[in-house]
């Protein structure tokens, strides 16, 4: 971003033109402004990767209702981010069908490649991992999506395989089985 | 077997555009409608029909259409049609495969669904990690748009419709339609309180209809064939065809759209191939993570609502979750709580604290930490819990089915990891090993 992209707010926050103009254009299907607010968190999040308070405090006032009703409805949502992402998220599903096919095993390995758990982001910021209600697949567990590709049929090989890439010093050596 | 929901739907399952669908008779229930029928005629066809609403319920479509307002007795102002793409019920896959394949289908459903109740503004609320989906149904609107069978003046028939593909922001409980709806109004998705029903102030506070992706996907065919016709589809009382899924350690896990009232021993073993090789069935949930237990007793009989009502669970979703002897009953149960326990919207204490508390039972129970008396707590929880009416909303009652029919039963897994003070089966070691393993490692 720079200066010419920006609106300045009384708090020292800001939307870029094209995010009001795409909050804006939301605002056209619903009676009062505050009715956007997902839409409106989601448009930033698409920008910026994720929702830091200055951004849920530009929307809040954008949408004119509060920063704390924003954030009631920014952290209700397990798809907005309050906290910096990795450039890819991984959406494990261990839900019931994975667990019978034995995503906990997958899980620990995936958790040791990459050297976090839920909730963590890579050393080089490339994955953060986080958990997903079932994620509708069930024929093919275990599942996972990476960013927006689903990926069926998980076994460790394919783990090994789809991350070959990251360093070993961001994984957990002793987590190699 | 006439198949009616996936008759465009191949092996290769490649998406069907509006030229593929139109040829294989696509909209051609929409032009009838809109040339010979009323609303009311569409209504009354959909309630001789007996279509029953496929996302769980099982309500009745014809009478929910029914209850709204409609001509003068409506009040000026928008109605609106939503439909649940939020598949999230653990175990759920059917949706999906009718939104990647055949989005014209489920986008026909919806134009005859909103012009049977008169909404003018339709949205998909469908979970945001269905990307695939998204897209195609994205595209599709496109060609209806571009065509004329979206937007003013259909077809020359007067009727308009908007549609909007509307991504959720995530949660289960968003599947709950009045969740869905203070979702689509951009709150937390609280389920409401009931009355009023959603038919009569819904989205907005105007009247509103939302319908599961399968219940609308039946709609085309039933108006462009009738409703006797649909009631010869099904092999026992309730009508139509219905998608059926297995998942679990089985040879041959898929979805398949199958007669109403097949017998669930067909749907295992003929179609799911049976359990793979070395396992025996110990059990099954019917329909979903929130419906429960049934055992191999059960085999004979038929997936339709009632009679698995009378069998002392629900067809819920209609895709059945397998348990084989060598998974854990108390671990599957104890998954299932964790998932509920975290996907409580925590809006009534029941649900909000009661999850949790069952949830570390069970975890006691499953890592061999457990008292006899805990067996009494998970009763006393079960009945508290589980009862409807102390909840705001199904979502914790229907946590509760899956761990009631497993203490009636598998009570003797849950007595042998008390008394053995650990869980018995091997899978289950084998993933703690390799969790200390990680655990300890570094």
């Amino acid at each position: 971003m720079n200066d010419a992209q920006m609106i300045q707010t009384d708090l020292g926050t800001v939307l870029t033109r094209e995010e009001i103009r795409q909050i804006d254009a939301e605002l056209a299907h619903v009676p009062y402004k505050a009715g956007a607010a997902i839409d409106a968190l989601k448009i930033v999040q698409a920008q910026r990767g994720w929702v830091s308070d200055e951004s849920l405090r530009a929307i809040a006032k954008h949408l004119e209702m509060s920063a704390e009703e924003l954030d009631g409805v920014a952290t209700f949502y397990n798809l907005i981010y309050r906290r910096p992402v990795g450039e890819k998220v991984i959406l494990f599903c261990d839900s019931v069908s994975c667990w019978i096919c034995g995503c906990d095993a997958i899980k620990a390995k995936l958790s040791a490649k990459l050297g976090v758990d839920y909730g963590e982001t890579t050393a080089d910021n490339q994955y953060t991992l986080l958990p997903v209600p079932c994620l509708g697949a069930c024929d093919r567990a275990p599942v996972m999506m990476v960013a927006d590709d689903l990926i069926t049929h998980l076994d460790e090989a394919k783990i090994d395989q789809l991350f070959a890439d990251v360093k070993a010093e961001d994984s957990v050596a002793g987590g190699e089985q | 077997m006439e198949k009616v929901l996936t008759r465009n739907i191949g092996p290769e399952q490649t998406p069907t555009d509006l030229k593929a669908y139109e040829a294989n008779g696509g909209y051609q229930g929409l032009r009838k409608a809109l040339r010979e029928l009323s609303p009311k005629d569409c209504q009354a066809v959909i309630s001789d029909s007996n279509l029953r609403g496929r996302g769980g319920a099982g309500f009745p479509t014809g009478m929910k259409w029914s209850f709204v307002p409609m001509g003068d007795s409506c009040t000026p102002g928008h109605k609106y049609l939503v439909c649940n793409a939020d598949e999230m019920e653990p175990g759920a896959f059917k949706d999906r495969l009718l939104m990647e394949c055949d989005p014209h289908q489920l986008i026909e459903g919806m134009i005859l669904a909103a012009y049977t109740i008169g909404a003018d503004i339709s949205y998909v609320f469908i979970r945001g990690e269905y990307v695939v989906a998204i897209e195609r149904l994205r595209g599709a609107l496109a060609e209806c748009y571009a065509s004329g069978l979206l937007g003013e003046n259909i077809l020359g028939s007067g009727f308009s419709l908007e549609m909007y593909v509307h991504p959720s922001a995530g949660r289960y409980i968003c599947g709950e339609e009045t969740a869905l709806i203070n979702a689509l109004e951009g709150k937390r998705a609280n389920p409401r309180a009931k009355p009023p029903f959603p038919q009569v102030s819904g989205l907005w506070g105007r009247p509103t209809i939302v319908n599961n992706v399968e219940t609308l996907c039946n709609i085309p065919h039933i108006i462009d064939r009738g409703a006797d016709w649909y009631k010869t589809l099904g092999r026992g009382e309730d009508s139509g065809t219905k998608m059926f899924g297995v998942s679990g350690r089985v040879k041959n896990p898929g979805c398949w759209e199958l007669p109403m009232g097949t017998p669930i021993r067909e749907i295992l073993e003929v179609h799911a191939g049976g359990m793979q090789d070395g396992l025996q069935l110990r059990g099954f949930l019917p329909g979903g993570g929130s419906t429960d237990f049934l055992v191999p007793e059960h085999l004979d009989l038929a997936m339709d609502y009632n009679v698995i009502g009378k069998a002392g669970s629900r067809m819920g979703t209609g895709t059945l979750i397998i348990l084989d002897d060598q998974t854990c009953p108390v671990g599957m149960v104890l998954n299932l709580i964790r998932f509920f326990a975290h996907e409580s919207c925590g809006f009534c204490t029941p649900c909000r604290e009661g999850l949790p508390w069952t949830r570390q039972v069970l975890q006691d129970i499953e890592d061999g930490r457990g008292q006899l008396e805990d067996l009494e707590t998970l009763a006393y929880q079960v009945k508290y819990i589980g009862a409807m009416g102390n909840t705001h909303c199904a979502l914790a009652p229907g946590a509760m089915e899956p761990l009631q029919s497993a203490l009636k039963y598998f009570r003797d897994d849950f007595d042998r990891h008390i008394s053995g003070g650990c869980c018995p089966y091997e899978s289950y070691k084998a993933h703690q090993h390799q969790h200390q393993q990680i655990g300890t490692g570094a």
